[in-house]
C-alpha cells in the first residue's frame, strides 16, 4: 500500500508494519482472494439497495435516491483508545447538559464571566421560549453524536458536538449487519463489541425521560419531516427497530392539553416524541407561522409538562460553532475537571484580531459558517482555488460574525478497498451517546465516515463520502 | 395504528393490484390483436377505456394503435394508472408505512420497483412484450405472496386486504361495463367466432379463462360468463368474492371498535344486493345500469373507508 507520509494511518505504520488492533484482521485479509472481495463488495451494494438504505440529496431531483457507499475494510479501534474516547465523550455530554440547564435557568456561567453574555443572547440558536424550562429528568440532549477526528497515535479532537438531531446511527447498525452477513468468520476471530442493542437502549432512555405524569408504559413516537427528507430511512428504521409509531406533523394534533396522533380508532396521546425536525419547524404557533411542518400548540403542551420532546428545543446553543471554542471552559465550570478530549483551535471571526489572522492565512485554514452543517457553505483553504479564496475573503469581511476558522487538520487515514489495492483515505468518527436522568451510555464504535476521493478531507455523505463498519475491540 | 399508515397500506396494495390489472389488460389486448384479422383499433380503445384513462390518453394521442397504447399503459408516468406510475406510487406508500411491513414484503416491493424501473426504462419492442408482461405479473405475485405468507393477521393485514379486494371489484366491474354490449344476447352473432374472441379476452383480462372452463364445463355463453364474473363465490375476482373479502376484513377491523360502522353498512348493502339477484334478474334490470350502480357504490365504499378510518386529516 502506498502510504502518504504526512498523515497518521490507523492500520499501517510509516514503515509498513501493521498496527496492533489490525493484526488479526490483516492476517485474514492476506488470505483473501481479491476477486472474491470485489464480488462481496458488489453484493453489499445490492443488499443496501434492496433493503432501501438510501438517502436523498438536497438540491437534487427528488426521485434520485443515492446509496452511501460502504467500504468493506473495517475501522478498528483498540480497547484502550476507546475507553479514553468514551470517558471523554461522557464528560463532554454531561457538561453540555449542565450548561443547557444553566443557560436556560439562572445563567451562572454568564455571571461568572466565562462566556460573553451577548454571545448567548444575540445567538439565533438561543431559544427564548426555553428560559425557565426544566425538561423531564433534567435531560436536554437525549441523543448526541459527537464528531471526533484523529491526527496521531494519541491525538483525538472533538470537531463538533451534534446535540440537535444527529443522524447516522442507522448506518452504524446496518454496516455491522452487512459485515456480519458477509464475513461472519471475522467476528469469531476478533472480539468486536456489539452495537446491535442501540435501539433497545434508545427506547429505554426515552422511556426513562417520560413526563412524570404519564402512566407506566409511555407511548413513544418518532416525528419525521416525511419521505423526502434525506434521513427518512433512518427515521423509519429506528421506529421499526423500537416498535414505535413514525409520525408526521399532519398526524398530530393538540387535544385536551396533550399531543395526540390520529389512529384508525381515534386520537391517542403521545408521551415522548423523538423528533427529527428542527426546532423552528416544531410549532408554528410558537415559532414559525409559515411552517407546514409543525404541530400548533405542542410547545404549550411541553411547557405544561405533558410531553417529552427529544432532544429538547434549544439545544442548538450548545453545539453552535461560536460556543464550541468555549467548551474547555464549560467542561471545567460544570464538572470541575479538565477536558479529556481536546478541542480544535478555533478563531472566532467576530473578534477583530482573529479575523485579521484568518484573512492573512486563509489558504491554510478551514472556515465554517457558525450555524452551518453537512459540509455546506464551508471553505477548505488548502483545496480552494484563488478565485474561491478571494470570494470567501469578501464574504468574511462582509459578515465576520457568521464564521469561525480552524486549522486544516491532518485527519488520520484508514485504507479502503479498491479494485487494484488498498488505498488510504481520510476518516472521522461519530460515536453516539444516549442520556438518561441517571446515566450516559456511549455505544462502542459509531459511524466512521470516509472521504472516498484520494486526498480529500471532506467526509460528508452529501459531498461524496462513504462509510465503514467501526469495531471497538474487547478487552 | 395511525390513520396515515392504514391509508398507506391500503393504497399500496390497491396500486399493486392496479399494476397487475393494467398488465393483464395489455396482455389480453395484445392477444386479440394477434389472433384477429380485423383492425384492432376498437379493442385497444376498450382496453384504454377499461383502464379508466381515456381522457389522459386522448389528450396525448389522437389515434389508437398498439405501440402508443402499450407505451401509455406500461411506461408513461403521465398516466397515473400505468405500470410504472403504480409501482412507483406503491413503493412510495411502502416507504411511508415501512414500519408496518415485514422485511419480506418491503424487500419484495422494493425489488419489484427496481426490476420494473430497469425493464421499462426504454420503449418496448413487440418481441419482448410477453417477457415483460410476465415479469410484471410475477413481481406482483411476489409482493402479494410475501404479504400472505409473512404478515401478522391484524389490522394492518386487513387494510391491505381491503385495498386488494376493492381494486379488484372495481376492475372486474369496469371490464364488464365496457364490454357490456358483447353480453347482450344477439341472434345474429350468438355463438359466432367474433363473440368467442370477445369472451376469451374478457376472461383473460381477469385471469379467469382456465378456471371458467373448470367451473362451467367449458360452456361459453354470455350469461354463464357474466354469472361467473359477478356471482360465482369461488372465483377470486368475481364481484361477490371481492365483497365477501371486504366484509370479512371490515368485520375484523370493527371488533372492539365502532369506527367502521358506516362502511360495514355500505358493504353489506352491496353484498345483499348481489345475493338477492340472479343473472337473469340482472340482465332483466340491464347489465349496463347494474354495473354502473355497482361501480358507483364501490367508489362510495372506498371513500367511506378512508373517512371512517381517518386516512387523511
Amino acid at each position: 500500500m502506498d502510504i502518504e507520509n504526512s498523515f497518521f494511518d490507523e492500520m499501517y505504520t510509516k514503515d509498513g508494519q501493521v498496527r496492533a488492533p489490525y493484526i488479526l484482521y490483516n492476517q485474514w485479509l492476506a488470505n483473501q482472494d481479491s476477486a472474491k472481495l470485489i464480488k462481496k463488495s458488489r453484493e453489499a451494494e445490492a443488499f443496501f439497495r434492496r433493503i432501501g438504505i438510501t438517502f436523498n440529496v438536497y438540491g437534487k431531483e427528488m426521485s434520485k435516491e443515492r446509496l452511501i457507499p460502504f467500504d468493506l475494510i473495517p475501522r478498528i479501534i483498540a480497547n484502550t483508545e476507546w475507553t479514553h474516547l468514551a470517558r471523554g465523550i461522557e464528560q463532554r455530554v454531561r457538561a453540555i447538559n449542565a450548561f443547557l440547564l444553566d443557560i436556560y435557568g439562572s445563567q451562572e456561567i454568564l455571571k461568572a464571566g466565562h462566556i460573553p453574555t451577548e454571545l448567548i443572547h444575540q445567538n439565533d440558536a438561543f431559544l427564548g421560549q426555553m428560559i425557565g424550562m426544566k425538561p423531564p429528568g433534567d435531560v436536554f440532549t437525549h441523543i448526541v453524536g459527537t464528531d471526533i477526528v484523529r491526527t496521531g497515535e494519541n491525538e483525538f479532537f472533538v470537531l463538533e458536538d451534534n446535540v440537535r438531531t444527529p443522524s447516522g446511527v442507522s448506518y452504524m447498525l446496518e454496516n455491522r449487519e452487512t459485515m456480519l452477513n458477509m464475513f461472519p468468520e471475522l467476528f469469531s476471530q476478533n472480539k468486536v463489541q456489539p452495537v446491535n442493542n442501540y435501539p433497545k437502549m434508545l427506547k429505554e432512555s426515552l422511556v426513562s425521560c417520560a413526563p412524570k405524569s404519564c402512566s407506566e408504559k409511555p407511548t413513544i413516537a418518532i416525528l419525521t419531516p416525511g419521505i423526502h427528507n434525506s434521513a427518512y430511512f433512518e427515521h423509519s428504521f429506528l421506529a421499526d427497530q423500537m416498535g414505535v409509531e413514525l409520525v408526521e406533523s399532519q398526524d398530530l394534533r393538540v387535544i385536551n392539553g396533550h399531543v395526540a396522533m390520529r389512529t384508525t380508532r381515534g386520537y391517542k396521546n403521545i408521551d415522548v416524541l423523538y423528533r427529527r425536525v428542527d426546532d423552528e419547524y416544531l410549532d408554528p404557533l410558537n415559532f414559525r407561522p409559515e411552517s407546514m411542518l409543525g404541530i400548533p400548540g405542542i410547545f404549550d403542551v411541553y411547557r405544561a409538562g405533558n410531553i417529552t420532546i427529544t432532544n429538547a428545543p434549544g439545544t442548538g446553543i450548545a453545539d453552535d460553532k461560536a460556543i464550541y471554542s468555549y467548551m474547555p471552559d464549560i467542561i471545567k465550570f460544570y464538572t470541575g475537571e479538565t477536558a479529556l478530549l481536546q478541542n480544535v483551535k478555533t478563531w472566532r471571526c467576530s473578534e477583530p484580531r482573529a479575523l485579521q489572522y484568518v484573512l492573512e492565512n486563509l489558504s491554510k485554514l478551514v472556515v465554517k459558517e457558525v450555524h452551518g452543517s453537512g459540509g455546506y457553505g464551508m471553505l477548505v483553504g488548502p483545496a480552494a482555488s484563488k478565485k474561491e479564496l478571494s470570494a470567501f475573503t469578501s464574504k468574511l469581511k462582509r459578515n465576520p460574525k457568521n464564521y469561525i476558522a480552524q486549522p486544516t487538520l491532518a485527519l488520520s487515514t484508514v485504507p479502503i478497498f479498491t479494485k487494484k489495492q488498498l488505498a488510504p483515505r481520510h476518516v472521522d468518527l461519530r460515536p453516539f451517546a444516549l442520556v438518561s436522568p441517571k446515566k450516559i451510555k456511549v455505544t462502542p464504535g459509531g459511524l466512521t465516515r470516509v472521504a472516498l476521493k484520494a486526498g480529500s478531507l471532506v467526509v460528508n455523505s452529501s459531498q461524496g463520502g462513504g462509510t465503514k463498519d467501526t469495531w471497538v475491540l474487547g478487552e | 395504528m395511525l390513520g396515515k399508515t392504514a391509508g398507506g397500506i391500503y393504497w399500496m396494495f390497491r396500486l399493486l393490484e392496479r399494476n397487475e390489472n393494467t398488465a393483464r389488460l395489455v396482455e389480453a389486448g395484445f392477444r386479440i390483436a394477434l389472433t384477429r384479422s380485423q383492425s384492432p383499433v376498437s379493442e385497444w380503445k376498450s382496453v384504454i377505456k377499461t383502464a379508466g384513462v381515456e381522457t389522459y390518453y386522448e389528450i396525448k394521442y389522437g389515434t389508437y394503435d398498439a405501440t402508443n397504447v402499450i407505451d401509455f399503459l406500461l411506461r408513461d408516468t403521465s398516466n397515473p394508472s400505468s405500470v410504472m406510475s403504480t409501482i412507483e406510487n406503491a413503493r412510495t406508500n411502502a416507504r411511508m408505512v415501512r414500519t408496518a411491513l415485514t422485511t419480506e414484503v418491503w424487500e419484495a416491493v422494493n425489488e419489484s420497483w427496481m426490476t420494473l424501473k430497469t425493464l421499462l426504462n426504454r420503449p418496448i419492442q413487440e418481441t419482448e412484450l410477453p417477457t415483460i408482461l410476465g415479469t410484471i405479473r410475477r413481481n406482483c405475485a411476489l409482493v402479494r405472496g410475501s404479504m400472505y405468507g409473512t404478515m401478522l393477521r391484524n389490522e394492518i393485514f386487513d387494510f391491505a386486504a381491503l385495498g386488494i379486494a376493492l381494486e379488484r371489484a372495481d376492475n372486474t366491474a369496469r371490464i364488464i361495463n365496457v364490454k357490456y354490449h358483447t353480453f347482450i344476447p344477439s341472434t345474429d352473432f350468438f355463438g359466432s367466432s367474433l363473440d368467442d374472441i370477445h369472451w376469451e379476452t374478457i376472461l383473460r383480462s381477469v385471469s379467469g379463462y382456465r378456471s371458467f372452463g373448470w367451473a362451467n364445463d367449458n360452456e361459453m355463453s354470455a350469461s354463464s360468463i357474466a354469472e361467473y364474473l359477478i356471482l360465482d363465490p369461488r372465483f377470486p375476482r368475481s364481484l361477490k368474492f371481492c365483497y365477501t373479502t371486504l366484509i370479512q376484513n371490515l368485520d375484523n377491523l370493527s371488533q372492539n371498535c365502532t369506527a367502521g360502522e358506516n362502511c360495514q353498512i355500505k358493504a353489506n348493502a352491496v353484498f345483499t344486493h348481489l345475493e338477492n339477484n340472479s343473472i337473469k334478474s340482472i340482465f332483466k334490470y340491464g347489465l349496463h345500469p347494474f354495473m354502473k350502480d355497482f361501480i358507483k357504490e364501490t367508489n362510495e365504499l372506498g371513500s367511506q373507508i378512508e373517512l371512517d378510518y381517518q386516512f387523511y386529516h
